[in-house]
Formats: structure tokens, C-alpha cells, sequence
């Protein structure tokens, strides 16, 4: 494998009211890639992507972007980055078509190499046609394409997404996948907070899982779900039963999930879990509406592992 | 390549994304129609309001140089004051930059640090310049003579100009201190409020109390309009024991000082800032 681009190495940031943001967190981008920043709110995401695009220095540990460190050679690493935040951040009085210039120029692009590029950029997002329209005019979709056109103007080597899709209706929510894909095809590499883990699924070769500031897994979406033990049985309850249920199922860790409304378990022994529940549930009384024992979806991977008591279990097992 | 050239380079740099970005935010003034028109009303009215209801009441109060006409008194003054007014969108511009995260987006970018500051205290600086103008227009429309020649004129507006470009550098200080926008605005108005009606700019310090009057006579916004006034109408105009010079002279060191002050504080501000 050739040099990763980025490599995050024993990384703490501590917030001056108290709070660590990031936790001796370790990790390495490989380049070409889309790779996927996974974690509740607060886990740390947009704390590391202001690290990474030099908004923010850690406290200790380091960073390397292409083999720059982000607090000695901040201006090298702005060269070869793009950034793209968590709103639109362009100018709504501004044409999409002026926005995305300035940028280039901002790159330090000349003028007339900054309009070439800014039409290979429209081209690229679809974008055009309404390209002499003020801003303000733009759907949602539409102000978030622009975003991360600017962001592309300067032809980064790597792509930070902090929640690129966060708000985008479905169709414009494709769009961008498409835009992030042909990106990454063409050897951008593309590092982007989610918290829809189908989106993760979808786009990202590798994923990160973090929580409290610090990495609970990592690897591809096929690893993650391998890892966290198979399968999972997921029952529907009749509103008013749930507490009870779940104070029944507790030995097998049961969880509402609240995106589905559903009870979930972890199923390591599969059939015989799900037997194991049955049983305990016809000691309680209780008939669940429908049953289903099927293979995890990231979902799965993602509540068991930042559930409280398995990030207790990880690092009792770190430090033991 | 030499230091030398580098350096060069790196100003010029500084230079372009200084323009790219004054650029920018004067577009937005043009372009946001119902602000520019009203921004542009606001001081307008603002004068005439203070020319016709205080104007019969203060003519007698009037040093000589007057002529008993209060619109000699207040445009100097007004202008002094549309000067400092005029740095408070400097605050806001940056503050609504900081809160769309387009300040974080230029922090990401290989552009020179000093350049969205000096790109929107400059473009400040062209809005207060046209206000100033029109209000030198309408004043000279409403009975305002200069005594001291076009050059007296000229340059009291390039006082006036370079002392709100300074109060530019302290509200972009503000701007990027204060995170809240509504505390940025009682802020503001909590010190520029008191501070020009606590100055000559409406009226001759003379008839405040004592203690007042010590401290009216010998704040920036006093010197500064004294200075204007002084410039626009000749040493008649100011209180005894002032000279044009010396006022003068003293509000342009009130200017370095603020700069002096305010410029690095704000450009420390804006580099390590983190929401």
C-alpha cells in the first residue's frame, strides 16, 4: 500500500470548558479513498475535520496531510485540501458562477485560470444553467453542490465533508453521491462525516467508528459488521409493552432503537438467541407483533458499539 | 529564491486576496437593493432630524463662525459621526461571516491572514465614503458654506475617513470577540451612542456640567469633529486655546493609536478563532 495522505497519530483536543473533543485518537487515510467518520453528536467528528483543515491545532499528537504537518506547514496543507462544512458556506448575494471563482482565486489561482476552471466545476455538478443566479435563489441541494464545487476549484488531493447530505431532500442527496464517487474515481481522496450510516454503507471503502473522542473500530463496512458478532433480532412491541420488555430481554443487552421503533439484540448465536429471547419474553407474557432475526446492518454496528456500557467494555479491555 | 523575493511575492498575495475579497463585500452591499437604499437614507434623515428640531433652540449657543446657522455646526459634526457609525457593519459583516462558516472557509484556505479583515474594513471604508459625500452634498444643498477653501473640505472628509477606518479595525475586533449578534449590536450601541452625544458633534460642550464637560472635551469623537470643524470653517469655529493643527493633528494620532491597538488584536482574533 503506497503512503496514506492522512495520518492522525495519538490526537487529544480538550475544549477550554472541560470537554474532550478527542481522546488519543489514531488514524490512517489511505490515499484514494472515500473514507467514512461514523459517531453520535459530540463524538468528535467535526472537531477532528477542523484539526485536519487546520481551523483548530490539537493539544498533542500529530497530523499529517501529504506528508505536511498541520501546525508546522498549515499553509502547505491548505493547498491540498477542500473543505466543505456542515452549512453552505457561500455568499447568497453572489452567483453561484462568482462564488465559485472567488474561491479559485483565493487558491491563488489567476484570473483567467480561475474562470476555466470554474466552468470545468459548473460542468462537473450540473450546475450551469443556473449558474448566473444569485444564490439566494438555490434549492438546498443546489447551495450544497455549489459549496463543494468551491471547494473542488482548487483541485485538493483531499476532499473533508463534515455531514455533506445533512438536511439535501433524497434526490439531491444521489446527486452528491454520484459528485463524491466520480470524485474519489478520479483519485481525490474524500474523508466525510455522517450520521446516516446508509451513507457510510454506500459510499465509504473504509469506515471509522468514534465515540467520546477516541476510535472504537475501524474497517470496511463487510468488517464492521463481521466484527460485531452477526446477527441481531429485531421485534416489534406494542407501544405500552416496551419497558417491560426491555427490562425482560436485559440479559441479552435488548436496546430501543429509537430511527426504527424497534427492540434490537445482538444475536452472536444466532437461532438459538432468538430462542433464548422467545423464551424469556413468554416468561413476561409478553407477544411481540413480528420477529426477525436477520444479518446486522451498519445500524447494528453502530448501537452496539457506542451504546455506554460496550465503550466501558472496550476500555476495560484496553486497559486490562 | 531570495528573502527578499519571497516576501515580495507574499505581499502581492496579500494584495489580490485583499481585492478578491473587498470585492466581495462590496458586491453585497450593491446587490442587497433594500440595504443600500435604507443604509443610504438612514444618515440623511438622521441629519435633517437633528437640523430642524434641535436647530432653533441651539442657534444661540453658537460660536461666531457659525453665523447662527446650526447647520454649520452640525454638518462637521455629523460627518465625525457617520464616520464612526459607519465602522459598525464591519461587526456584523463579520460576525454573519463567522456564523455561515464562510470565515471558516477562508481559514481553510492558502490565503493570507490579513486579508478578510483588510478586505472588509476597506470596503467599509468606500461605503462611508460615499455617505460622507452625500451628506457634505445635502448639507451644502441646506445652507453650508466652507470658509477654508475645497482643500480645508477634502481634507476634513479624509480625517473624518481615517478615523471611522480605525473604529473599523476595533468593531472587527468586536465582530469576531462578541459570538452573539445581538450583543454585538447593544454593544455597539452602548458605546457609540453615549460617546457622540457626549461629544461636541450636536452641540458646544460649554453648557454640560463640569465633570461631564471634562470628559466631553477631550474625547476622540470631540476632537475629531473639532478638527472638522476647524478644517471646514477655520479657527473661529473651535474653542479658545484650539488650533486647527493641533486638532488635527490629534485626531489623526487617536487614529494610529486605535490602529495601533485594534488592527493586531482583531488580525490575533481572526487567526485563532475557533466556534
Amino acid at each position: 500500500m503506497s503512503d496514506p495522505i492522512v495520518t492522525v497519530d495519538e490526537v487529544t483536543k480538550q475544549f477550554r470548558d472541560g470537554t474532550r473533543a478527542l481522546d488519543g485518537l489514531s488514524l490512517t487515510i489511505p490515499r484514494g479513498i472515500i473514507y467514512g467518520l461514523l459517531g453520535p453528536n459530540g463524538a468528535g467528528k467535526t472537531t477532528l475535520i477542523r484539526i485536519l483543515a487546520t481551523l483548530l491545532r490539537p493539544d498533542s499528537g500529530t497530523v499529517r496531510i501529504a506528508g505536511f504537518d498541520v501546525t508546522r506547514h498549515p499553509t502547505a496543507v491548505r493547498d491540498r485540501i477542500g473543505l466543505a462544512g456542515q452549512f453552505a458556506a457561500v455568499d447568497d448575494h453572489l452567483t453561484g458562477r462568482e462564488n465559485i471563482a472567488m474561491i479559485g482565486r483565493l487558491y491563488g489561482l489567476p484570473r483567467r485560470e480561475a474562470n476555466a476552471r470554474t466552468e470545468q466545476v459548473l460542468q462537473r455538478i450540473h450546475l450551469a444553467d443556473a449558474a448566473d443566479r444569485p444564490v439566494r435563489t438555490y434549492s438546498g441541494g443546489m447551495r450544497r453542490r455549489i459549496d463543494l464545487a468551491a471547494s473542488l476549484v482548487g483541485r485538493p488531493q483531499v476532499l473533508f465533508l463534515d455531514e455533506p447530505t445533512t438536511g439535501v431532500d433524497p434526490a439531491s442527496r444521489q446527486d452528491l453521491w454520484h459528485l463524491v464517487r466520480d470524485l474519489a474515481a478520479e483519485g481525490t481522496t474524500v474523508l466525510l462525516t455522517t450520521q446516516y450510516l446508509d451513507e457510510a454503507d454506500q459510499l465509504a471503502g473504509r469506515i471509522a467508528v468514534i465515540n467520546h473522542g477516541r476510535l472504537l473500530t475501524e474497517g470496511t463496512a463487510t468488517e464492521l459488521k463481521d466484527r460485531t458478532g452477526g446477527a441481531v433480532v429485531e421485534l416489534d412491541i406494542a407501544a405500552g409493552q416496551r419497558d417491560v420488555t426491555l427490562r425482560a430481554l436485559e440479559p441479552l443487552d435488548a436496546q430501543f432503537a429509537t430511527d426504527r421503533g424497534r427492540i434490537v439484540l445482538p444475536a452472536p448465536d444466532g437461532p438459538l438467541t432468538l430462542r433464548h429471547a422467545l423464551r424469556l419474553l413468554d416468561q413476561a407474557d409478553i407477544t411481540p407483533t413480528d420477529v426477525a432475526l436477520h444479518r446486522p446492518t451498519l445500524d447494528d454496528v453502530f448501537l452496539t458499539l457506542t451504546r455506554p456500557n460496550t465503550t466501558d467494555r472496550i476500555a476495560a479491555r484496553r486497559a486490562a | 529564491m531570495t528573502t527578499a523575493t519571497i516576501s515580495r511575492r507574499r505581499f502581492g498575495r496579500a494584495l489580490t486576496h485583499t481585492g478578491v475579497i473587498t470585492r466581495r463585500n462590496l458586491l453585497a452591499n450593491v446587490r442587497l437593493l433594500d440595504v443600500l437604499i435604507l443604509s443610504t437614507v438612514q444618515p440623511i434623515v438622521f441629519m435633517l432630524m437633528f437640523l430642524y428640531v434641535f436647530g432653533g433652540a441651539i442657534q444661540g449657543a453658537l460660536p461666531p463662525a457659525a453665523q447662527g446657522e446650526y447647520v454649520y455646526w452640525l454638518l462637521p459634526g455629523i460627518l465625525a459621526q457617520s464616520a464612526v457609525f459607519g465602522s459598525a457593519p464591519t461587526a456584523y459583516g463579520l460576525n454573519n461571516d463567522r456564523a455561515k462558516g464562510v470565515l471558516d472557509r477562508f481559514r481553510s484556505l492558502p490565503m493570507a491572514r490579513s486579508a478578510v479583515l483588510t478586505g472588509r474594513t476597506l470596503s467599509d471604508l468606500v461605503r462611508s465614503t460615499f455617505i460622507l459625500g452625500l451628506q457634505l452634498v445635502v448639507g451644502v444643498a441646506l445652507g453650508f458654506r466652507w470658509h477654508n477653501g475645497i482643500g480645508g473640505v477634502v481634507a476634513a472628509i479624509g480625517v473624518a475617513l481615517a478615523f471611522g477606518y480605525a473604529c473599523s479595525w476595533l468593531m472587527a475586533f468586536i465582530g469576531l470577540t462578541i459570538v452573539n449578534s445581538e450583543a454585538i449590536q447593544a454593544a455597539i450601541y452602548l458605546v457609540v451612542f453615549p460617546m457622540t452625544l457626549t461629544s461636541s458633534v450636536f452641540l458646544p460642550t460649554r453648557t454640560m456640567p463640569g465633570w461631564l464637560q471634562a470628559f466631553a472635551e477631550h474625547q476622540p469623537i470631540t476632537i475629531v469633529a473639532n478638527a472638522l470643524r476647524g478644517l471646514t470653517l477655520g479657527q473661529g469655529a473651535l474653542p479658545t486655546g484650539h488650533t486647527v493643527t493641533g486638532e488635527t493633528l490629534l485626531a489623526l494620532a487617536w487614529t494610529a493609536g486605535l490602529l495601533a491597538v485594534f488592527a493586531p488584536l482583531a488580525i490575533r482574533r481572526y487567526r485563532r478563532n475557533a466556534n
